[in-house]
């Protein structure tokens, strides 16, 4: 019961769904401000997803029903479960499970899966296209993602999250370390493209794809898949936010000094975005698998020799 | 107002379906997201595919080719969708309504919500016809 209360409550779906909200109004301001424009106001990413709600939903000829209205669902529940059981590793750090380090990451690779089997079920060739890059993508950055995120786990010399936040409690965060800086910019840079964030938006271009991957999502099922992403938003800089600059929340302070961190991360995703144009899918997985890998292996040295 | 209308009128996204214009009607529509003028204020943005759009803004002269097309993507647009259409040449022709390949203006294809006369219109008459639009809405 208390469990049910943390999933749809409080850190869970009520919180962290207003914090995405607020956070994809962030993302559009910055970047409205960036280009010298005022942006959209407060609620417009409510007044997205509530119009997108009443509208119709068709399903394409030739697609699969069930699946193709069922894999946002299991994607937004388990982004909503990352966010969940990262705001209560910091809420209590005694919370969590030896190994949910690892249930993290698999979960944080769930949306980006779930992406790729809607875009295949949509039966159009774009979303194919699309889909096909989404995997090349997913390939390229979840490597040096794990290696990166390996780092703190070497430090602490544990994989559950509230030990690797005690940790940090105790010694220092580790982004005041060598291997913790290399290893966040690693992550940070493949946050990015796990958000499908602007240098790395390939699979859903739409200018040339024409929104790729999410081409025949309509209505309640779109609004699915973008409160999925707002959820990806908070979950995935908070996941860096636990891993690299982790405290406990011990009081309103505390909570907002998280907060502050969390934002942080968020604005520099948001600049990185608004200052880079779109790379071609064979660049961004070269990116990733030359130079990034490079620099991740070199981090888990850096973190071996305890530097 | 209920609350279903409050945010479609709140955020319309526009699906641009250029059915062959001459590009002064795009180019205006493009100076009307940029920052002097900034519809992303109003939450309107642009969309890639028309199964998002709640707006189908329609430029250039519909002829034997883009008719059909246009037709069709109307039919694949989840409703409530509104057909905008931008330009003399899409409300009658302009100087093209007595050529070979005219078919016929937009609102005989398919139901059109608001006009947006001009050659090319204004970025302050785009928004004009936005305004007029979403009080068409509200009724």
């Amino acid at each position: 019961m208390k469990n049910l209360f943390y999933y749809t409550v409080f850190p869970g779906f009520l919180f962290t769904v207003t914090l995405g909200f607020l956070s994809s109004w962030l993302d559009r301001k910055v970047t409205a401000r960036v280009q010298w424009r005022v942006g959209p106001p407060l609620l417009q990413p409510v007044y997205d997803v509530i119009k997108l709600l009443g509208k119709e939903i068709i399903i394409p000829q030739g697609a699969p029903k069930f699946l193709f209205l069922m894999l946002p669902l299991v994607g937004l529940a388990s982004a909503i479960l990352v966010s969940t059981m990262n705001w209560l590793s910091m809420l209590d750090a005694g919370s969590g499970f030896v190994g949910d380090w690892i249930v993290v990451i698999y979960l944080l690779a769930v949306p980006a899966i779930m992406l790729i089997l809607g875009s295949f079920a949509s039966a159009n060739p774009l979303a194919s296209v699309g889909g096909s890059r989404e995997i090349k993508l997913l390939l390229g950055y979840e490597l040096p993602f794990v290696m990166a995120c390996l780092v703190p786990v070497i430090k602490a010399h544990s994989i559950k999250l509230g030990e690797i936040i005690a940790f940090q409690a105790s010694s220092g965060i580790l982004l005041s370390s060598v291997s913790g800086v290399a290893a966040f910019i690693i992550a940070l840079l493949c946050i990015q493209a796990k958000l499908g964030l602007v240098p790395f938006d390939m699979a859903e271009a739409e200018t040339e794809i024409m929104a790729g991957a999410y081409i025949e999502f309509s209505g309640a099922v779109l609004a699915v898949f973008k409160l999925t992403k707002f959820i990806m938003l908070v979950a995935s800089p908070l996941f860096l936010v636990v891993l690299f600059m982790g405290s406990e929340i011990k009081s309103i302070v505390g909570f907002l000094f998280v907060l502050l961190k969390y934002i942080l991360v968020v604005v520099l995703l948001v600049l990185i975005r608004n200052t880079n144009p779109r790379v071609k899918i064979d660049q961004a997985v070269r990116f990733f698998w030359g130079p990034i890998t490079a620099l991740a292996v070199t981090a888990i040295i850096l973190a071996m020799i305890g530097l | 107002m209920n609350l279903k209308l409050k945010a479609l009128t709140k955020s319309l996204w526009v699906f641009h379906a250029a059915c062959s214009p001459c590009n002064n009607c795009d180019i205006e529509i493009l100076d009307v997201l940029t920052p002097r003028y900034d519809v992303e204020r109003f939450g309107i943005q642009l969309v890639g595919s028309v199964r998002h759009a709640d707006v189908l803004l329609v430029s250039g002269v519909p002829n034997y080719k883009t008719a059909k097309r246009l037709k069709l993507l109307y039919e694949q647009a989840a409703k409530p969708c509104f057909v905008v259409s931008i330009g003399t040449c899409a409300i009658g022709g302009n100087f093209f309504r007595h050529s070979y390949n005219f078919v016929k203006p937009v609102d005989e294809i398919v139901p059109v919500a608001a006009y947006i006369p001009g050659c090319p219109p204004k970025p302050e008459a785009i928004i004009m016809g936005v305004v007029k639009l979403i009080n068409s809405l509200k009724g």
